[in-house]
């Protein structure tokens, strides 16, 4: 199985790739010798995609996630992103953290402006407004612009959260988690969110989930990871149902229990 | 509309009257009513148990005095000495009136000379410039210097100067404390580096910043005839004051929420906007918690301050009262310490209003 994910990834052309992680490496240092985290993972995103991984607790996806942001150092092997390897974090790279990571002394418009500033500095005051707004606007918030995040209930703070990274036009889009501590229902709207906004824009996303169903209706490709330490990636699984999707319709396709069973499986295992 | 009044109530730290106000309204009587009797009647009360075990005190000290003054009438002049001793003490003549604990009625009375005082010193201010205006126009014209009044100040001026020297100094050790302790706050290497010194001036005493501010500014203004007391004891303030401050700020710019850091990072901030964007306001509860410590800990040191540096103000006052010794100096001693406490209590309530206007997390504490 794995032999055929490594050969199946052989296959993309560099201009199809947007995020190539080769021969990646992760190793934490401890009293009693290097912990290795992560060993050989290669991987390869295409334009346009939507990746989820999935994995045990602990098997080091947010540790891959943070080195793709550029946050955790590399310890051996190469990402880039568009063939040139990165070097620290950068707006290139969006992230959606798990917790909303909002400024709670901001307005949600302002914690959106933030980034559009840096990332837009030669636009004019009324242009950046717009922006910020327009993906406000986009996941739901309207109403909300002037009032400040430490309002706001957790939900609608991981709205700014997706606001604030798609309003920076990343070239890639990380997503730690972002529904993990959101009850169902809301975890239900927020993808809603998610999804119709990324068939807008369409940026490469890459998305850790504990969420097996999450993971199948979000997902052009699913990534399974082995457990750590050494972990790497264990099986690829395509999603191919047609987009746009709604829940309904992935719920009723003939093929959708075979995929979950086939994730289930493999985190069974 | 009351809603908004409670709110406003509980901003600026008068809550506590808030059943008082929904009673008006006739929202929810029985559980108002009992909130009245714990929030306002209960500490009422304790302030009357207090006073109560005040003045019992006093008179017990009173009672312990004016015996060993008859004893001693006895012993060293006899019978006849004693009597006309016991005779005095009763009659409340000044002379001959024990020197103890004051009682609260005393201390009432005290209170009140006091600020017929001060009004007694206003009037003759007031009389003093007229009398003044023309010739101190006349000098100006000259070149001189006006005469200004030297009389006595009376005990409301003594309030004002210290309440001056204090936010002199708060003042002065935000401006020292705040910066660095950004700046070390910032920095692994200068904050381990800074450690040590500052581990070590921190417990120092403020009569010894008295002393090393004494020694340099002495120096500094040997030519000049500036007010150099003024100036000693608001530096030693400051100095004394501002480590609360220093420490917090350090502490409370390291220890910026570590999401915040990397969504700076990911949005790779500059370094002047990651400072005043992300890592300030953050740590802004915290500096305040240090200014709010740091004012009040001035406020304490002024008054040890002032005794020693024999500069004017409270402190000042209440070291010549005991000094004084005359019979109602006790009294306006502990004039003096209510004065104090309240007034210490005052400047903490309003850094607590701003405090809370400055925090983002507006729920949290008291």
């Amino acid at each position: 199985m794995i032999t055929e994910t490594i050969k199946r990834q052989e296959i993309f052309s560099p201009s199809e790739v947007m995020l190539d992680l080769r021969d990646l490496k992760k190793v934490y240092p401890t009293l009693t010798g290097d912990y290795v985290v992560l060993e050989n993972l290669n991987l390869q995103v295409k334009k346009e995609e939507f990746m989820t991984i999935i994995g045990h607790s602990g098997c080091g996806k947010t540790t891959m996630l943070s080195m793709i942001a550029g946050l955790n150092p590399i310890s051996g092997g190469k990402i880039s992103v568009l063939g040139s390897s990165i070097k620290g974090p950068g707006p290139d790279r969006g992230v959606i953290f798990q917790s909303p990571s909002l400024m709670p002394w901001l307005t949600t418009l302002e914690n959106v402006m933030l980034g559009v500033k840096k990332v837009f500095p030669h636009a004019t005051k009324k242009q950046k407004d717009d922006i910020c707004k327009y993906y406000l606007c986009k996941v739901g918030l309207d109403g909300s612009f002037n009032k400040r995040a430490s309002e706001l209930s957790q939900g609608m703070q991981q709205r700014v959260g997706i606001a604030r990274a798609f309003a920076i036009k990343p070239k890639v889009l990380l997503l730690d988690e972002p529904f993990g501590m959101l009850d169902s229902l809301t975890r239900g709207e927020l993808q809603d969110v998610l999804i119709e906004i990324w068939n807008k824009e369409k940026i490469t996303a890459v998305m850790i989930t504990h969420d097996v169903d999450e993971a199948i209706f979000l997902a052009d490709r699913v990534v399974m990871m082995t457990s750590g330490p050494r972990a790497k990636i264990g099986d690829v699984l395509s999603i191919d149902f047609e987009r746009p999707r709604t829940r309904k319709s992935v719920i009723d396709h003939p093929d959708y229990y075979k995929y979950r069973k086939h994730l289930i499986d493999f985190l069974e295992h | 509309m009351s809603d908004k009044l409670i709110k406003t109530m509980r901003f600026i730290g008068l809550g506590f009257l808030e059943p008082i106000i929904r009673l008006t309204k006739g929202e929810e009587p029985n559980k108002n009513l009992i909130l009245i009797l714990k929030k306002i009647v209960a500490p009422i009360a304790s302030v009357f148990l207090f006073l109560l075990i005040w003045q019992s005190s006093s008179s017990a000290l009173f009672n312990i005095e004016a015996t060993y003054r008859i004893e001693k009438a006895m012993n060293e002049q006899g019978k006849e000495a004693a009597y006309a001793m016991k005779l005095c003490i009763a009659s409340g003549a000044v002379s001959c009136q024990p020197n103890t604990l004051p009682s609260p009625s005393q201390v009432k009375v005290s209170f009140y000379k006091l600020l017929e005082d001060h009004k007694i010193i206003n009037a003759d201010k007031k009389a003093f410039k007229e009398k003044t205006a023309e010739l101190n126009e006349k000098r100006e014209a000259e070149g001189k210097d006006a005469i200004v009044y030297t009389g006595r100040p009376s005990f409301v001026d003594q309030i004002i100067t210290s309440i001056k020297t204090v936010f002199a100094g708060f003042l002065l050790a935000i401006f020292i404390a705040v910066p660095i302790g950004v700046i070390i706050g910032l920095s692994d290497t200068l904050r381990s580096s800074f450690n040590w010194l500052i581990q070590i001036l921190k417990p120092v005493s403020p009569v010894v910043w008295l002393l090393l501010v004494f020694m340099i500014v002495k120096t500094l203004t040997k030519d000049s005839d500036t007010d150099s007391a003024f100036i000693i004891s608001f530096i030693s303030v400051g100095l004394c004051s501002m480590w609360a401050t220093l420490v917090n700020t350090a502490m409370g710019v390291s220890t910026v929420d570590q999401d915040f850091i990397n969504v700076a990072k990911v949005l790779k901030l500059g370094p002047i906007q990651k400072v005043f964007k992300v890592i300030l306001p953050s740590s802004l509860p915290l500096i305040f918690t240090g200014l709010r410590i740091t004012l009040s800990v001035a406020w304490m040191v002024l008054i040890a301050i002032e005794l020693l540096a024999q500069s004017p103000g409270l402190g000042s006052f209440v070291w010549e009262e005991f000094q004084n010794g005359a019979n109602d100096s006790n009294s306006k001693i502990i004039v003096a310490m209510f004065v104090i406490g309240i007034i210490g209590f005052l400047l903490d309530r309003i850094m607590l209003t701003i405090q809370k206007f400055v925090s983002f997390n507006k729920n949290e504490g008291s």
